[in-house]
């Protein structure tokens, strides 16, 4: 049923794939899983509603193909705790895409915690889907601590696919080692009373090291977001950049507090953040074109969240 | 051609911040007609593609505006274009991760034609472009001024329009795409869409069936585009004049 609703909001049909590892969650029952060599995954219910989860890629296996996660919780009420431990182990390399599928919720709540670990040369790509119902009833609260190991590479996605965000609370704590990088993305659109919180940290502490912190949120109506996203360069050669885009309409509410802290003369880390409503041209152009004020608008907010 | 009126604008008026910056605008433009609008920088020829296309800002204070005999003053921007007006700006918006594709096929889309990408390639070849290597390219920095001046017209190509302002088409494109741009202006014509081409450029101008020559937001002068382009440059003075009002002269058509 996980698998249908998540077909059903869009998602690629991969679970029949022997050749696709996968991991299958509705609340804390283990729907399914399926393993690669080179990938251990071991799933084990905590306590009522809390699923634990180690993922492991052995040293130097890349793994080819996309690993799928697919959580969620199907009723209107529930809640899901994932206590997630990833190992990316030396000169390993995996992509996960984490299909997150809440399509019924009025009162849910999904919570993941997050222990990342790259170790040297390994690459690690987490690109997290949501499938969300209509009615906004879904709290995401997902806090990630990430180390990076000298020359590694992390890098995560979050966007929304299908409905309403609800309520989003993202906390990411990173540390970057030598020569590693650091990548971080995320994309969404918030309607009605719709709240977003993310917070994104990366301490650039190994010589070298490179940090990106990108964020893209459309919002309208009475939703609100607040972005808070700091990079810390410590060591000589560390570069980052920040970028937070918000674009607002009716009465939404939108803040970015970009934290740039430098503490090394050899290291440089830049930010660019803006927020306004829909380009007057873009939008007027568009509707040159026949558009309407609202399809004009879709066409730019969809075009900036897909960038 | 058949000879029919397309656009008719009478005594148009437009004031921003309670300054004047169209006084008493009138003309008409014909099926298959190039109506040239020439003056210098800051004259209200821009402003005037704004008013005419309803754009929000630039609303009248007074005056007709008539598309195919309908008045269209007060209209949205989108509903002048669904009776068949656009415009092309002096300086097209950038779109970020909005790909030429998507953004041609909106064209088709708003005149409720079927999206096919031989109709896009089309449209692209028109002005030059090669659609292999554009259409999935985003409309953003990565493309300079003139290639997405050239995509836009593509995208009004595909729209098949009875009326397009041209708001400097000439502006920031190179020799190749000027040649382009002509041909497209030439295309037009020949298709039946009557064009509001706004220019400085003597080579466009020449493309020009009737010219009209605007000062401080008034028509100056109206008549055949060298005439007209001949007065701008040898006998009009500047603007801030205190006799320009002399120069002022009775419409001879329109």
């Amino acid at each position: 049923m996980m698998v249908d609703a998540y077909k059903e909001a869009g998602g690629d049909d991969v679970f029949a794939d022997s050749d696709v590892a996968h991991i299958v969650l509705e609340r804390d029952k283990v729907l399914g899983t399926n393993s690669v060599d080179g990938l251990e995954v071991e799933v084990k219910k905590q306590k009522k509603g809390m699923v634990a989860v180690k993922v492991t890629i052995l040293k130097n296996y890349k793994i080819s193909n996309p690993v799928h996660m697919c959580f969620g919780v199907l009723p209107e009420k529930g809640k899901q705790i994932i206590d997630m431990e990833v190992e990316v182990e030396k000169n390993a390399s995996v992509e996960i895409m984490a299909d997150c599928v809440f399509p019924n919720a009025t009162e849910v709540v999904h919570e993941m915690e997050a222990d990342i670990r790259v170790h040297e040369g390994g690459s690690y790509l987490y690109e997290e889907n949501h499938f969300h119902g209509d009615e906004g009833g879904v709290k995401v609260l997902a806090k990630s601590n990430i180390t990076l190991e000298k020359e590694s590479e992390f890098k995560t996605i979050f966007n929304l696919r299908k409905g309403r965000i609800g309520e989003i609370d993202f906390d990411y704590e990173s540390v970057v080692k030598e020569d590693a990088v650091l990548e971080m993305i995320a994309r969404m659109q918030g309607y009605a009373d719709d709240k977003i919180r993310i917070r994104e940290a990366g301490d650039l502490i190994g010589k070298g090291s490179r940090g990106y912190l990108e964020t893209k949120i459309a919002l309208q109506e009475e939703a609100e977001a607040e972005v808070l996203n700091e990079l810390t360069a410590l060591a000589d050669g560390a570069k980052g950049h920040v970028d937070c885009t918000e674009i607002i309409k009716d009465n939404a509410i939108a803040r970015a507090v970009p934290i740039v802290d430098v503490r090394d003369p050899g290291a440089k880390v830049t930010h660019e953040a803006a927020i306004g409503s829909v380009d007057n041209t873009q939008l007027q152009t568009l509707m040159a074109h026949g558009l309407d004020e609202e399809e004009a608008t879709d066409v730019i907010v969809q075009g900036m969240l897909n960038s | 051609m058949e000879k029919r009126k397309v656009l008719e604008v009478n005594n148009l008026n437009l004031e921003l911040d309670k300054s004047k910056i169209l006084t008493d605008f009138s003309f008409d433009l014909e099926k298959g007609e190039v109506l040239a609008v020439i003056g210098p920088n800051g004259c209200g020829k821009s402003s005037l593609a704004y008013t005419l296309m309803g754009l929000s800002g630039y609303e009248e204070k007074s005056g007709e505006i008539k598309l195919n005999d309908e008045k269209i003053n007060g209209m949205p921007t989108n509903k002048i274009a669904e009776r068949g007006m656009t415009l092309a700006w002096q300086e097209p918006a950038r779109y970020e991760g909005v790909s030429v594709r998507k953004f041609l096929s909106l064209s088709l889309k708003s005149q409720g034609e079927e999206v096919n990408d031989q109709k896009l390639a089309e449209a692209l070849e028109e002005v030059a472009i090669v659609p292999s290597k554009y259409l999935d390219r985003k409309i953003d920095d990565t493309l300079s001024g003139g290639e997405r001046k050239r995509i836009e017209l593509a995208s009004i190509l595909l729209m098949e329009p009875e009326v397009v302002i041209l708001d400097e088409p000439d502006s920031g494109v190179d020799v190749v795409a000027l040649n382009n741009i002509s041909q497209v202006i030439k295309d037009f014509r020949e298709k039946g869409t009557g064009v509001i081409l706004i220019t400085h450029n003597e080579e466009m101008l020449q493309m020009a069936d009737r010219s009209i020559l605007v000062c401080n937001g008034e028509i100056l002068r109206k008549g055949e585009p060298e005439d007209i382009s001949r007065y701008f440059k040898y006998e009009c003075v500047p603007c801030e004049d205190e006799n320009y009002q002399e120069h002022l002269e009775v419409s001879t058509f329109g």
